[in-house]
């Protein structure tokens, strides 16, 4: 399991270990101030790099 | 009083790790440390029934040892269920919390433990049960027994319990009102300078600790995994079917997204009352990323996205609780074949 999340004290406190910073409490995986196709490209990098953690890559 | 006693394969006498794999036995009366138990519990306990199995076939067949368990203990007008002590053996100490948590829920029984504090069955029972400290050494079984008589009698005659170090269970976690001399800030100042002073002092707030979670190995080939989604940010179909809490909630649902691309905002809702949820109303896919990850699998970066999402509300939960639905998520990812999941937390 990989965690993809802004409270990454909380992450490493709890002891979760493969854990991606998110984009924010209130959008882990998005940004509402970006343009649409931006704000989607944001989402595909965060989540490859939630893969490569799956992966250890 | 009338007492049953659960005991593993080993303290029940039937052998040692070979013999594991027995069944739930029953035995009249008291066996092995149920006898010193007996003893000590005083001239008006009888210990009616020592039920002994096998450590593995506890674990792996829990169900039908909890059932057959209750079903024995029910018949036989028990005032007190005792399990253990099991000291640092895990699988012992699982079904030890597993059986004294039905006995005492299902059958409103007083029950008691003990163990190890390094035993798993701690971790997952203590704020639910008396768990007596019984350390790691078997040799300490008279000492703990005693223990576990003097607390044993307190429960079936309703006394009032002290604290862990007084009674010697293990800390459940448990608030309880005390009037004491000193108001709060001089204790805090008192501590504070001790604490400054090199001396010994104690603290009125225990900090919750985590054991380590070992990282299991590495998805082997991801073109060929099933991955699913798991989100703690509340995120549910329009209405709360499963009518999850916004606060301490206590379930988690499953959501198909078969055939879905994309998440919409007027389809769901946010039952979370811990951070400003208006983002991710407008497009969910900000917690729970749905068209990245359909791309990823169109793309054959992964083999499969699993059909269905699991949600529940992080907010302001019991560990106690937590754990269980963290089981309990891992359990159906487990019957379903996935092979990896992206948990998204705000």
């Amino acid at each position: 399991m990989v965690q993809i999340t802004s409270a990454m004290s909380i992450a490493k406190m709890v002891g979760s270990n493969r854990v991606v910073l998110g984009n924010g409490i209130i959008h882990v995986t998005g940004d509402a101030k970006l343009a649409p196709e931006e704000e989607k490209d944001l989402r595909r990098k965060l989540v490859q790099k939630a893969l490569d953690a799956l992966s250890d890559k | 009083m009338r007492v049953v006693h659960y005991l593993n394969q080993f303290f029940g006498g039937i052998g040692a790790e070979e013999q594991a794999g027995v069944g739930l036995e029953v035995r009249d009366g008291a066996v092995g440390p149920s006898k010193l138990l007996e003893q000590l519990l005083g001239p008006e306990a009888q210990v009616v029934m020592t039920l002994v199995c096998g450590d593995n076939y506890a674990v792996e067949h829990e169900e039908e040892l909890v059932t057959s368990v209750l079903e024995k203990v029910r018949g036989a007008s028990v005032d007190l269920f005792v399990a253990g002590p099991c000291f640092e053996a895990g699988r012992y100490g699982m079904a030890a919390g597993a059986l004294c948590v039905a006995v005492q829920s299902q059958l409103d029984i007083p029950v008691m433990t003990g163990m190890s504090e390094e035993n798993p069955g701690v971790d997952l029972y203590r704020d639910a049960l008396y768990i007596v400290d019984s350390g790691t050494n078997a040799v300490r079984m008279r000492d703990v027994l005693v223990k576990m008589a003097n607390l044993g009698r307190k429960l079936v005659n309703k006394n009032a319990i002290g604290l862990p170090a007084e009674e010697g269970y293990l800390r459940r976690g448990l608030l309880r009102d005390q009037v004491v001399e000193q108001t709060a800030a001089r204790r805090l100042i008192d501590m504070l300078v001790a604490k400054v002073k090199g001396q010994p002092f104690e603290s009125e707030m225990l900090s919750t600790s985590f054991e380590p979670v070992a990282m299991p190995s590495g998805v082997k080939d991801l073109s060929k995994a099933k991955v699913m989604l798991i989100t703690d940010g509340g995120l549910v179909p329009k209405g709360n079917p499963d009518k999850i809490h916004g606060t301490a909630a206590t379930r988690w649902g499953s959501y198909s997204i078969e055939g879905r691309d994309d998440l919409r905002g007027e389809e769901y809702e946010i039952s979370h009352g811990g951070y400003d949820a208006r983002f991710v109303q407008e497009d969910p896919d900000r917690l729970v990323p749905l068209d990245a990850m359909r791309e990823m699998e169109k793309r054959g970066v992964i083999g499969k996205l699993h059909d269905e999402f699991i949600s529940t509300s992080g907010r302001a939960n019991p560990l106690s609780n937590t754990r269980r639905l963290g089981r309990e998520m891992a359990e159906k990812a487990k019957r379903e074949g996935v092979d990896a999941v992206i948990l998204t937390s705000t």
